[in-house]
């Protein structure tokens, strides 16, 4: 019989991941057996602790909320709108679900049949990860938003990824074993001696049938529930969970997440009735996957020449790329290569001053300002550095300035060599202007305060979010003690830097479309950078500011703590936080794709779906440049 | 045709399939709503006469606890010889079009087992409900026996006594403007069935908000 019905279903299916990626039959065959359910606003489809239901579930209109109950408090880790899956636990564990999901709105939700799913979408490794990804995200880490980076997940197909995927995982060969015999204090002696943090406990034949890890030892023996004469019988955790070696990465972490462990033991054949040939922890699983920052810090910090600096510069952009398909939380990925970044330049520093004739005349300390400043920097981008050097004898002035000129430009020059673009405004150390003696900054500072305007505003956003890279923390500090002791006394800057902050209206404009910028080539292109990040980034300065709190300038923690200094806000605030570091991570893929800064999208290149979620990350936009314009009086002015 | 008021009526010998289908609905029991089989269908007629004009098309749905199965739906297509050429840019069924037909007494018997006891809802069900009684009729069959429902007047019921417009006459357009619900693929039974629904999932929340409707609740008027 025709099914008309099941055609819809599978029309709207196929627009969406995990489906996207299956034919378009077997959708239609999924389809068939969907259950379409209708929500009312605030009807729970299955709440924390219940039984896992048959289904895991697909928006078709509305929105879901996922939310963790504790106590006396619940949070929301999600919304659901359309085209979001969700529900995932029962594809992969066979617990009761940990989540609660109600409609946020009145929703009409697809129920996809796990039976039919699997045998439909049967071993299809693409449809694996992105399910397993979509699920770790959302549940393995529920305590903070984190998850909320997944927003955009990569859908995107990319070979080379699949490719690794698909790799075989390298697995540590001779793995440390014992036999039931040995005691836990042989055992652990053994552990101890090899620096290895298991052991496989085998039986006669060399089967492995349990392992001791340290956390055993911690749990177990530390705890003194178990004596350390103790077999080791006692203690192991059993069975193990056995593979074969030629393993896929994917496979391995697959494994791994069902199974909830960390170690999988290779055997000849695979199953636990054949010889241990080795082991598989979830570090060798990490470390298959790409590049390791530990190796890449390590090799800047031996490099000897500019030139070697970028070759693994380089490297660290393949590890961001990396980082990015394996849909790590965002700031994790941003304190890595903001540490990349801070050893490249520290590096080039050290090789600068050894290119001096003589050693620095005074203290002084290296600042990166803006995005690296924030520490929000993760493709290359233009420099903005700048130097402060301790206060000299007027008669030494000119020449230590000299001094500082000279270093500053041996650095920019570098830096610019390993890839780094010039700041097109020259706000460089190497500018006599941006590369001054603590009294001439504070000067500077004040007088940018006191005598504000608009150019005054550019320049001083750019150096508030300033970062001492290299030398003496102590001038920053100093300086920053001197610029909060002048705003407490004049709040006009204030102003000034809300009219900056609502400045560009937020993209969700009055029809919800896209505002694009439509002036010449830019048509029909969106500035992720002007419209989105920005708006965001001064926001949070400015309030911060606002509560003389220094020392903080990654824009997401700077909402994080305006969420804790204000609990009446604080909704607001984690959107905003969770906001940027999905926009972040956006503009970043977009520029990894389009091989640019990714701060220009073309509207076209989107997907329905990736609009619907940029626009979700528009609202909290709005709703901070209406408190700003509350909170400092701003209706008048703009 | 000879009269005989007088005569013991003969009772006509019922085929099997109807024998089921009556079974059901006498075996019947009343149950919450939550666990009531209601099914939704709506049919594509060659036009407006009961006595003249042909189902074309069956389109039907099955709807239990708030959620559409959609492996439980129903969808046939009717060889027919009355045509009229001025509906079908109305619902697109071609005389010899592409799709399999089968005859008007299949269509019967799938349909009548496919809707056992259930509670059989439409948008303006009256006129469906007698397109199928005609087909019965020309079989020899007695008329359908299933409970009804009619989303327009489950409509107007849903709606605050003091927007309720009695006289007023609300289209399968009017309540997809009203109730938010897209109208795309409008005017294929399967199509409006699931559109009517949607409709009905909707009014029946609506209705329901205190959460203790009774079928009969919804039956009386």
């Amino acid at each position: 019989m025709k099914n008309s019905i099941a055609e819809r279903v599978s029309d709207f299916l196929k627009n969406y991941p995990p489906f996207n990626l299956l034919t378009n039959k077997k959708i239609l065959e999924i389809s068939t057996e969907v259950k379409v359910i209708y929500l009312e606003k605030g009807k729970v489809l299955f709440n924390q602790n219940d039984k896992i239901h048959k289904y895991f579930y697909i928006v078709r209109n509305g929105g879901i909320s996922l939310s963790k109950k504790s106590e006396n408090d619940k949070t929301l880790i999600d919304i659901c709108d359309g085209g979001d899956i969700f529900g995932l636990r029962p594809l992969i564990s066979k617990e009761n679900y940990l989540l609660d999901a109600t409609a946020n709105e009145e929703s009409i939700v697809f129920g996809i049949p796990i039976e039919v799913f699997e045998a439909v979408s049967e071993k299809n490794l693409k449809i694996n990860k992105y399910l397993i990804t979509s699920f770790a995200s959302k549940s393995f880490d529920p305590y903070t938003n984190e998850q909320s980076s997944n927003v955009f997940t990569d859908y995107i197909e990319k070979n080379n990824l699949v490719d690794s995927n698909l790799n075989s995982v390298k697995y540590t060969k001779k793995p440390l074993s014992c036999t039931v015999k040995w005691t836990v204090k042989e055992a652990a002696i053994k552990m101890s001696n090899r620096k290895i943090g298991c052991i496989i406990v085998v039986n006669d034949a060399c089967y492995p049938i349990g392992i001791i890890t340290n956390s055993d030892l911690k749990n177990k023996i530390a705890t003194g529930l178990f004596s350390i004469d103790t077999s080791v019988q006692e203690i192991m955790s059993t069975p193990v969970i056995t593979q074969s070696k030629n393993l896929t990465i994917l496979d391995a972490q697959l494994q791994m997440i069902k199974h909830k462990v960390g170690h999988l033991c290779i055997t000849t054949d695979g199953t636990s009735n054949s010889k241990l040939i080795g082991i598989l922890t979830n570090h060798d699983v990490l470390a298959s996957l790409g590049n390791n920052p530990t190796v890449i810090l390590k090799e800047i910090k031996r490099a000897k020449k500019t030139k070697e600096i970028r070759k693994i510069r380089n490297k660290a952009n393949l590890l961001l790329k990396s980082y990015l398909e394996q849909n790590i939380p965002l700031s994790h990925i941003s304190k890595i290569i903001s540490e990349i970044n801070d050893s490249v330049t520290i590096r080039i520093i050290e090789l600068s001053l050894k290119k001096m004739d003589s050693p620095p005349p005074v203290k002084f300390s290296w600042l990166a300002i803006g995005s690296q400043g924030r520490k929000e920097q993760l493709l290359y981008t233009d420099q903005d550095n700048a130097l402060i050097f301790e206060d000299t004898d007027a008669a030494d002035y000119l020449k230590t300035k000299k001094y500082f000129l000279k270093l500053a430009s041996h650095i920019t020059k570098s830096l610019h060599k390993v890839g780094y673009e010039y700041c097109p405004a020259e706000m460089m150390a190497s500018n006599p202007e941006w590369c001054m003696s603590l009294s001439e900054w504070k000067n500077k500072f004040n007088d940018w305060i006191i005598n504000v305007d608009d150019k005054a505003i550019l320049l001083s956003s750019i150096f508030f979010d300033y970062n001492t890279v290299y030398g003496e923390v102590n001038l920053a500090k100093e300086l920053s003690k001197s610029i909060f002791e002048t705003l407490n006394e004049r709040t006009l800057i204030y102003t000034f830097l809300g009219k900056e902050a609502i400045a560009s209206p937020s993209p969700l404009g009055f029809f919800k479309q896209f505002l694009v910028e439509n002036n010449g080539d830019r048509k029909d292109s969106f500035n992720i950078k002007k419209r989105a990040l920005m708006p965001l980034i001064n926001a949070a300065r400015l309030l911060i500011l606002s509560k003389n709190v220094s020392e903080i300038n990654n824009t997401s923690q700077r909402f994080e703590k305006l969420a804790e200094l204000e609990p009446q806000n604080k909704e607001l605030y984690q959107s905003c936080a969770y906001a940027f570091k999905a926009l972040l991570k956006f503009k970043t893929k977009q520029g990894i794709l389009n091989n640019d800064s990714g701060k220009i999208i073309l509207l076209e290149s989107l997907t329905k779906e990736e609009k619907l979620k940029l626009k979700r990350c528009f609202k909290p936009i709005r709703e901070i440049q209406e408190l700003l314009s509350n909170r400092f009086n701003l209706k008048n002015i703009r | 045709m000879k009269l005989n008021w007088f005569s013991k009526k003969e009772k006509p010998v019922l085929p099997s399939y109807y024998l089921e289908y009556e079974a059901s609905i006498l075996q019947n029991k009343e149950l919450p709503i939550k666990e009531t089989r209601f099914i939704v269908f709506d049919t594509e007629t060659t036009g407006f006469s009961r006595r003249d004009d042909r189902v074309l098309s069956i389109g039907a749905i099955s709807l239990i606890d708030n959620a559409i199965n959609v492996n439980d739906v129903f969808e046939v297509y009717v060889l027919q010889k009355v045509f009229t050429a001025e509906t079908v840019p109305i619902h697109g069924i071609l005389k010899e079009g592409r799709i399999e037909k089968i005859t008007e007494l299949t269509a019967l018997k799938l349909f009548l087992n496919y809707i056992q006891d259930a509670v059989l809802v439409g948008h303006h069900v009256g006129f469906d409900i007698d397109m199928m009684n005609e087909i019965l009729k020309r079989n020899n069959l007695p008329k359908l026996q299933n409970k009804t429902l009619d989303t327009g007047t489950l409509y107007k019921k849903s709606k605050h006594t003091v927007y309720q417009e009695k006289d007023k006459h609300y289209s399968l357009d009017n309540l997809c403007d009203e109730l938010n619900i897209s109208k795309s693929d409008r005017h294929t039974a399967s199509g409006d069935a699931y559109i009517t629904a949607i409709a009905f999932l909707k009014i029946l929340s609506r209705l329901n908000k205190n959460d203790d409707l009774k079928l009969k609740d919804l039956l009386l008027d």
